[in-house]
């Protein structure tokens, strides 16, 4: 598999990222880069390899329902670059 | 409408489930705090939190899929589901892919007196957004986190619904289900029950489902039935007229009464699923469901069967009565008061209905109690009260919540049944009403109804009506 | 900094006699941030105000006396993805240049907890992504040892900052090497423990199956006791693990004897410098003198560990770095057209170059169509690599080998190709693959660079690597070299 600009246009519009022209050339090389090394992996047979997605057999891990403290609203508000009435403003999505 | 087409529906149904704490942090789900003071750094997605599940969130969505007859999994796990979109701060969403909570159930309904079974695809657990409100003019939204991961349950119907009767239907059962369960509150004009539904038409007779449309927006029972209907004729116009649906999201617009496309609005979708590393997996043992099973109360199916059986209700009655968890058990609760079921049924789906309906209440609202009115019938049994004296006490328990025995008295509602008192009141009516007399002696039998109704009237309503009757026409033949 | 070498149990007693207090640690400790930081730029930002005043505090509890925790008094270091309420935490981003925290990292309650001084956030690379904190946005820190040459990375800051007496110890996290690579280069001890062992509550996610936060010590008797004070069950991480926690300390007892050693073949293979092979092969003699044992065992899966590593991590950070979206924190761009345009333009504002890179590479392998030709083939091959781990720990106690196949490079030797930079932790990888705990001790210098040396344990025994890391230690005097600054 090998990707094209236009791929890697897609994927910067899924991933909210707006990239320059340069960019998307430097990209489409270097992630063709990484995916053919990536390909290795095919060298491998995995059928019927349980796939890891976590290292620990952990499960059942749960809180209890309990209600607790909640942040200030100072604290909610600390880092927001624009607030109004005690809530985040954004600009609204296209209509 | 044209009949040429099946129309295919499926329903996707969000039920906010009622827990104290969210699902995933311990920010308080109480509905309509000041914007953003249940917040917390976790379900703000800040740097570096981390999500850990809420037991009787998940104790939740095992028991509504039992109550929705699906077979809950083994092993569940939560899965990312990823978009930009501001009222989800982390821009992923928990959510359930591969392996939800509940699969392959089903509910019966019932419509125009036929029984159908509806399949349901799945039940997953998964975390709700927050609210955005606009502002300046629609250039701008306000953003409340609050509601942001509130429990949610996603139930997925089956394709298997076939007109907007059977989607009203399908809703109403499965609020009446988690309400038995008590999941939820199941509000939908509060957004604690919401509904978009998929759907199609075909030529009858195709197996192959025509091209879709997505329903987004319809905020109440009727907002989808109406908009079921609307989209219903769109779709059939445009296959009449030889053009093609297009498949795409649409919004109902309630005023407006149409659906309106949202194309533009939207782009291609890639959520990326992939498991949550930061969550563990749900082993569910024999013994843990078992648990769950035996706290689910008896449903509105097995409520309306048993209705028919002990009560001889008739079928629609009972599913009538059933479908809401409170008005059963206003039901059953009068029938301590009085053994006929049938009129306690006539009452609740007449007039109790009727007001609740006008003035937009629910049962709980009201003061009326299930004792009231079963006393109540015991008095008309009793010949105590008649059903016009009826109509004034149960409009005044509705207001007062007064016992019908203490309204009976002190606004002096008790049935005349002494018959020389009666027969003094016939006597007067008779004098006083020559024409009508004549018109009855001529043989015109309905001037008996104007006299009857004299009496009553005279009697302001309490004399006995077949003692009354009775009486009349005795004083008329002894003219 | 004499203070800063003398063992801690001494610092410990040194406080108890009142030989000296904790604001002269503090003070010691930016003394010499203020004499070496312009050379080494480790620190991002210093917690003068906070630590003066939490040192004060500290001795006016020394002065009513009383039993104190071993790490009491001593002047931290915490790496800048480590969240600190009040302190700013940037993860060397621009995109968190102004973050203020509202909360605290479970660590950072511990240090608290053991009332360590937090000095100051040390440099990373971005987001922990890279190897050689060239990629921090703010600047690269370097190498104390050569400050031409990078400390390795991404916990780059961490690293320097101790092995330049800057701090007494430092936290950082480790993703794929991220502590062991820039402790191997900078000539100090780094642990990653075992994953689940230390809460990853306020750790900045990168890749949330592999992160661990660990300790960068001087020596391993300090490994353990900062280990000591951060282990343990968080019931805030549902991936912590709820395991009993051993007393690490009592396990130093200087006896190798009988110890068996795999030596994985694939980990002194070719790209692996001969005189770090060198080095390696040394302490397996001192291990042999020892008594104990050692011999070659195959980790056949050892060449796709790099390859599954990149596409696993870059799709859990594609995700984790999608909440950086200039709504709630961080940066926002300016005048944006609208919603969308906000969102990219914040995030391409606020990200650098190898951030952007590997949120491409994890979007494009989790898209539809690819998951399962990339991430899931990954978690696949995850399982393969684990498994040469369970299979070679039937048989020995410890894997040993180098951290790093070459000691640090020069600054800027390696940028613009970010491969060769990724197979730079082709050693440490597959230990985060399996989620073991491995340390990085100190084992030599060639041409003047300190060589790491890796053991790794079985998940949970960080006991037995720190047994075998200190009797290492014990019986050299590798740990004892210091950078001339």
């Amino acid at each position: 598999m090998s990707i094209t600009t236009n791929d890697v246009q897609h994927v910067a519009n899924l991933a909210r990222l707006a990239l320059t022209d340069e960019e998307k050339e430097t990209f489409t090389g270097q992630l063709n880069a990484i995916l053919k090394y990536a390909e290795k992996l095919n060298e491998l047979n995995t059928d019927g390899v349980e796939p890891t997605s976590h290292v620990l057999p952990l499960a059942n891990v749960m809180r209890a329902d309990e209600v607790r403290q909640s942040l200030s609203i100072e604290a909610v508000l600390r880092n927001a670059p624009d607030e109004e009435d005690g809530q985040i403003k954004v600009p609204a999505v296209l209509e | 409408m044209s009949t040429q087409y099946e129309t295919v529906v499926g329903l996707e149904v969000h039920v906010e489930l009622h827990t104290n704490s969210k699902i995933f942090c311990g920010c308080s789900t109480a509905f309509g705090a000041p914007p953003n003071t249940h917040t917390c750094p976790i379900c703000l997605g800040h740097p570096g939190v981390l999500p850990v599940l809420n037991r009787q969130a998940l104790e939740y969505a095992m028991k509504a899929s039992m109550a929705l007859n699906c077979t809950v999994a083994d092993v569940s796990k939560f899965d990312r589901k990823n978009y930009f979109y501001p009222d989800s701060p982390k821009a992923y969403q928990i959510s359930q892919y591969d392996q939800p909570v509940g699969e392959h159930g089903w509910i019966d309904i019932e419509v125009n007196g036929e029984t159908k079974r509806i399949g349901i695809t799945r039940v997953h657990l998964e975390e709700d957004a927050g609210k955005l409100t606009h502002v300046d003019g629609g250039y701008a939204s306000l953003v409340d986190f609050n509601r942001v991961g509130t429990p949610l349950i996603e139930i997925v119907s089956e394709p298997d619904i076939r007109t907007p009767e059977e989607a009203k239907a399908y809703l109403e059962k499965i609020r009446a289900i988690m309400q038995y369960c008590d999941v939820s509150d199941v509000k939908m004009e509060e957004g604690s029950m919401r509904c978009d539904a998929n759907i199609s038409l075909r030529p009858y007779g195709q197996e192959k489902f025509g091209t879709r449309a997505e329903l987004k927006n319809m905020n109440s029972f009727r907002g989808v039935q109406r908009g079921l209907e609307y989209e219903q004729w769109r779709q059939a116009d445009i296959l009449n007229s030889g053009g093609e649906v297009v498949q795409e999201t649409r919004r109902w617009d309630e005023a407006q009464g149409k659906t309106l496309s949202m194309r533009g609005k939207e782009e291609a979708h890639d959520y990326r699923y992939f498991p949550d590393p930061d969550l563990v997996r749900v082993v569910i043992d024999a013994e843990w469901k078992e648990r769950i099973r035996a706290s689910i109360p008896e449903l509105p199916d097995a409520r309306k069967a048993r209705y028919i059986a002990e009560y001889e209700l008739p079928s629609y009655d009972a599913e009538v009565l059933t479908s809401s968890m409170k008005m059963a058990n206003f039901f059953e609760e009068s029938l301590n008061y009085t053994k006929d079921a049938k009129a306690v049924s006539n009452w609740i789906m007449g007039d109790l209905l009727g007001y609740l309906n006008a003035n937009s209440l629910e049962f709980g609202d009201i003061k009326l109690t299930a004792q009231g009115l079963g006393e109540m019938i015991g008095l008309l049994e009793s010949n105590t009260i008649n059903s016009k004296i009826a109509k004034t006490v149960f409009k005044s328990m509705l207001e007062t919540g007064k016992l019908p025995k203490q309204i009976v008295e002190e606004q002096g509602l008790v049935q005349i049944s002494d018959e020389g008192a009666i027969k003094a009141i016939c006597e007067e009516i008779v004098a006083a009403n020559p024409q009508s007399v004549a018109d009855y002696k001529a043989g015109k039998e309905k001037a008996i109804g104007f006299l009857v109704g004299q009496v009553m009237k005279a009697s302001k309503g309490k004399a006995n009506p077949a003692l009354a009757n009775k009486l009349l026409v005795e004083v008329l033949s002894s003219l | 900094m004499a203070q800063f070498d003398l063992r801690l149990q001494d610092i410990h007693n040194g406080l108890k006699d009142k030989q000296f207090s904790v604001s002269e640690l503090t003070e010691a400790s930016f003394k010499r941030i203020a004499d070496t930081d312009s050379a080494v730029q480790a620190f991002l930002t210093l917690n003068e105000e906070g630590a003066r005043a939490q040192a004060a505090e500290l001795d006016k509890q020394l002065q009513a006396g009383g039993e104190r925790g071993l790490l009491f008094g001593l002047p931290a270091g915490i790496k800048d993805n480590i969240v600190t309420e009040g302190l700013r935490t940037t993860c060397a981003s621009q995109f968190l240049r102004n973050y203020d925290p509202i909360y605290d990292a479970t660590v950072v309650r511990k240090l608290k907890a053991a009332q360590s001084v937090a000095i100051g956030k040390l440099n990373m690379d971005e987001f922990a992504m890279g190897g050689s904190n060239e990629n921090s946005s703010f600047f690269a820190t370097r190498n104390p040892w050569n400050t031409e040459y990078v400390p390795g990375g991404s916990s780059g800051g961490s690293a320097a900052s101790v092995a330049a007496g800057q701090v007494y110890f430092s936290l950082g996290s480790d993703t794929g090497g991220s502590i062991r690579q820039p402790a191997s280069y900078c000539g100090i001890v780094g642990l990653k423990p075992t994953y689940g062992l230390v809460s990853r509550f306020g750790l900045v996610a990168f890749a949330s199956s592999l992160d661990q936060i660990g300790p960068l010590t001087k020596n391993v008797e300090d490994s353990a006791y900062v280990l000591q004070a951060i282990a343990g069950y968080d019931q805030m991480d549902s991936t912590s693990a709820n395991v009993e926690i051993p007393d690490y300390t009592s396990a130093l007892t200087g006896d190798v004897k009988g110890l068996r050693i795999g030596v994985p073949k694939e980990y002194m293979g070719q790209g692996v410098d001969p005189k770090v092979k060198e080095a390696v092969l040394a302490a397996l003699k001192v291990y042999e003198s020892l008594g104990a044992t050692w011999e070659e065992v195959s980790m056949p899966h050892t060449e796709y560990a790099v390859a599954t590593y990149y596409l696993l991590a870059s799709s859990e950070a594609s995700s984790n770095l999608a909440r950086f979206d200039g709504v709630r924190y961080g940066v926002r761009a300016e005048n944006p057209e609208n919603l969308i345009d906000l969102y990219r333009k914040s995030r391409s504002e606020g990200f650098g170059s190898e951030v952007k890179r590997r949120i491409m590479l994890g979007t494009y392998a989790l898209s539809s169509g690819y998951y399962d030709a990339y991430y899931k083939k990954a978690q696949q091959v995850r399982t393969l690599i684990k498994r040469d781990f369970d299979q070679a720990f039937e048989k020995y106690d410890i894997l040993i080998g180098p951290t790093a196949p070459t000691t640090a490079f020069r600054i800027g030797e390696q940028v613009g190709d970010p491969l060769t930079m990724y197979l730079n932790d082709i050693l440490t990888i597959p230990v985060s693959l399996a989620g073991v705990p491995a340390v990085s001790i100190p084992c030599g210098l060639a041409e003047g660079m300190p060589v790491g040396l890796q053991i790794i344990g079985k998940a949970f025994d960080e006991s037995t690597v720190l047994r075998a890391a200190h009797a290492f230690e014990q019986n050299t005097d590798h740990h004892k070299a210091r950078p001339q600054l």
